[in-house]
């Protein structure tokens, strides 16, 4: 191996094709779904469905194709991760809201390819293969009381032994597409619950929940600050039954050690979804720099790389800044998603990518519409949403803060118990 | 493809370099500091790893199979992370072996190149900065004015490494249109090297003033000849250098600061088990790999035969905030054992806060 950041050629003739979807589907469409909230970015859908169902279809058939029990080839490090960061970085950089709508599996489908059998990944993930209209997946954790601290979910997973059925109760929130995933497609969601609620972490469990269940119902679909165009849903759970084998992975608990493969799995899922946010909160940087640098060049000015600090205006210096941390957010980006196609454990990555990238885009935007001033701040541009977009990126898969204290354990060797 | 991964060699001279750093840099850092002056035979040790040599072609009689920013990358964050002082005093000759490797006349590397591959380092350094607040690299107010087939050098530098001892000092001024580099020699009629400089940090390396009057070189020292030299590439080199071993500064603040934390007990805790403080750490922790991400992607670029002028420019500009930012957080861990200077952090703070300053005081 060398040090190189050479970008496969495959992957930049698939941005070329992603950049045209970007500017010329979604930034036009990007400020009407901004200001009627809970409409659905069609065009893009419509768009998006075959695309992201022929690649699922090829992930499906490539694994049918292997007998049982055979491990999937390996030849060399993949690129699929370097892939799709890059996408989800054009593609938020045309609209984030509606790439978020991106109809697929998305989080359940991660959760479902990591844990689940070879016949739960057939039976639940075929759905996002095939067929005109498209597909959602969803992941349901977070819940009024249960923000950062997953451990502390309240929702329930009784085993109803005389059905043999899980039996689901309680209230998830926040959950990306999930109205999709459950009202308007025939989608699943992955819903986190307690099988032992004394057992803590050990006890939690994923659930896939399917469309059309009885007993799940959408409570209501949150007014956000930004990402309009995304859906939000809460969803309450009462008495929802579902068959034993919706459980993704085993049902066994084990004791506070540790070890427990449920947590575990979620946890492993950051570790792919966290450079993802963090690829997505560098599209909207990119788009507030590229539009900030535009503006200015059509007034005449310009941003230099070989002028002393003394020699630049105050609006060359912030903007220079904005560029740098893009950069350094984008690199660190670019190695979490690396080191994964590249088998390495890279949760530390991962955190840095995803703190640092959130903490930039928050940061950068909201420059953005200081520098533009009157027009920065008006609705008319897209500066302003940029602005509002971005916030999200420091809040969810683990806030800023979350992700600071993942790094700080890392980097000092303690548990959970240890740093607190 | 991408890849974050140095190749076999360089992981070798990485490894070599570390424990040059660890063992023989970091026993003499603080010493050094304090009298200004660092052991001969540290250095001579420094000199025999080949960090230089290796980096030099050997289609131009060097060690290295080629030039390349990455690997000088590499060794300057392992170098800086021993110490900063040792560090720029021990790669000085890179200053002018760099410059000639990357600009050079044929005539010139075959005159000079083959003095870098000595066992002891050729007594040569570059003088870059100008003692003003004004200083702008790529307008510097030191004139070369063509005469009669020689040039003219007037003006006034600052920081110039080993200047006092040097036999030569490649220095860069303002050529009619263009920014370029000549040799001068130290004996020449209208240099004068002033007294040391008293500086806040790397205070083991010795720099001083040197004024330029009237003083006449030929066409030949010119570097690169009648073309002169690429200097936008020359001043990324330098920035990449320059952000490398701010690299190494912020790793070793860190690493320090961290074991400090973690046996350091207040409250009946070890302090690291505050989220003040590790919080405080994992932001640093981000920062210098970001900032070394930066000057790989730089360095790479230029390797590539790439113009890198805006990678390496930004890549400076961050690593002289972040390397202030991690030693300065360095120096609150400790709190006030950070403020003694029998704790190294506060030599790397005052030698964090002067890579701002210290534009093409290394070469990579």
């Amino acid at each position: 191996m060398a040090i190189s950041f050479e970008i496969p050629e495959r992957i930049r003739q698939e941005l070329q094709m992603t950049e045209a979807l970007a500017s010329g589907v979604m930034r036009p469409e990007a400020r009407r779904l901004d200001e009627n909230e809970h409409t659905r970015p069609t065009d893009f859908i419509k768009m998006m469905w075959p695309v992201m169902r022929d690649q699922q279809k090829k992930a499906l058939d490539k694994l049918a194709a292997q007998s049982e029990g055979e491990a999937p080839k390996r030849e060399g490090p993949g690129i699929a991760n370097l892939r799709l960061m890059h996408m989800v970085e054009m593609l938020s950089w045309g609209d984030v809201g509606q790439y978020l709508c991106l109809p697929s599996a998305l989080l359940a489908g991660a959760a479902i390819e990591a844990v689940g059998t070879r016949e739960q990944k057939e039976r639940f993930l075929r759905r996002f293969a095939e067929g005109d209209e498209p597909v959602w997946g969803a992941m349901a954790m977070t819940e009024p009381g249960a923000g950062s601290d997953t451990s502390a979910i309240q929702t329930t997973a009784v085993l109803d032994e005389t059905t043999n059925e899980w039996v689901l109760n309680g209230e998830k929130i926040f959950c990306t597409n999930g109205k999709l995933a459950l009202e308007e497609s025939n989608g699943v969601v992955v819903v986190w619950a307690t099988v032992d609620r004394s057992a803590g972490r050990a006890g939690m469990k994923p659930f896939v929940v399917e469309a059309g269940t009885p007993g799940v119902r959408i409570e209501k679909v949150e007014i956000k600050h930004g990402i309009r165009a995304s859906d939000t849903a809460s969803i309450v759970l009462n008495n929802a039954r579902i068959p034993y084998d919706n459980l993704l992975g085993s049902a066994e608990v084990r004791q506070r050690d540790g070890s427990t493969t449920g947590f575990k799995g979620a946890m492993a899922t950051f570790d792919a979804s966290r450079p993802l946010i963090a690829a997505s909160a560098m599209g909207v940087g990119r788009a507030a720099l590229e539009f900030v640098k535009q503006v200015l060049a059509d007034a005449g000015i310009d941003i230099p790389y070989d002028k002393p600090y003394h020699e630049l205006t105050a609006i060359q210096r912030d903007v220079l800044e904005m560029e740098a941390q893009i950069k350094a957010a984008w690199l660190l980006t670019l190695r979490a998603a690396s080191l994964l196609d590249h088998g390495v454990h890279n949760s530390l990555e991962a955190s840095m990518a995803k703190a640092k990238a959130g903490k930039a885009v928050t940061w950068v935007t909201q420059k953005a519409v200081e520098i533009l001033g009157p027009m920065g701040y008006s609705r008319e541009w897209l500066v302003e949403k940029w602005m509002r977009d971005a916030k999200i990126n420091d809040i969810y898969e683990g806030t800023g803060q979350i992700n600071t204290l993942i790094v700080a354990r890392r980097i000092l060797n303690y548990s959970s118990s240890e740093l607190r | 493809m991408i890849s974050f991964t140095p190749t076999d060699e360089q992981q070798m001279l990485m490894d070599a370099v570390r424990r040059y750093s660890t063992n023989d840099v970091r026993a003499i850092a603080h010493e050094a500091d304090e009298s200004g002056d660092i052991p001969a035979s540290v250095l001579q040790t420094g000199w025999e790893m080949g960090i230089l040599p290796g980096n030099i072609p050997e289609t131009m009689g060097g060690f290295g199979e080629t030039h390349s920013a990455v690997t000088g990358a590499l060794a300057y964050e392992e170098l800086a992370y021993g110490d900063l002082s040792v560090a720029m005093r021990l790669m000085t000759p890179a200053l002018v072996a760099i410059p000639l490797v990357l600009d050079g006349t044929d005539a010139q590397r075959e005159e000079l190149l083959p003095l870098f591959l000595e066992e002891t380092p050729p007594l040569m350094t570059a003088a870059f900065i100008e003692p003003t607040f004004l200083f702008d690299a790529h307008h510097p107010q030191t004139t070369a004015v063509p005469d009669n087939g020689q040039f003219v050098l007037n003006g006034k530098k600052a920081y110039v490494p080993l200047a006092e001892d040097a036999e030569w000092i490649l220095t860069y001024a303002w050529n009619v249109e263009q920014v370029d580099a000549f040799f001068v020699q130290r004996s020449a009629e209208g240099v004068t090297v002033g007294p040391r400089e008293k500086l806040m940090g790397v205070r083991a390396l010795p720099t001083y003033p040197v004024t330029l009057s009237n003083v006449r070189v030929g066409a030949d020292c010119r570097l690169g000849g009648a073309q002169g030299a690429n200097f936008p590439r020359l001043l990324a080199h330098s920035q990449i250098a320059l952000a490398a071993m701010a690299v190494g500064v912020m790793r070793g603040a860190l690493e320090y600061a961290i074991n400090y934390a973690k046996e350091r007990v207040q409250f009946g805790v070890p302090i690291a088990t505050k989220q003040a403080i590790a919080f405080m750490l994992a932001e640093c922790a981000i920062e210098v790999d970001a900032t070394r991400l930066m000057v790989w992607e730089a360095a790479w670029k230029l390797d590539q035969g790439q113009d890198a002028t805006k990678e390496a420019y930004l890549a400076k500009q961050y690593a002289d905030k972040a390397v202030l930012m991690v030693a300065d957080s360095a120096v609150q861990t400790l709190g006030g054992h950070g403020y003694i200077r029998e704790h190294p952090v506060e030599r790397w703070l005052r030698n964090a806060r002067g890579f701002v300053t210290f534009d093409g005081m290394a070469m990579v």
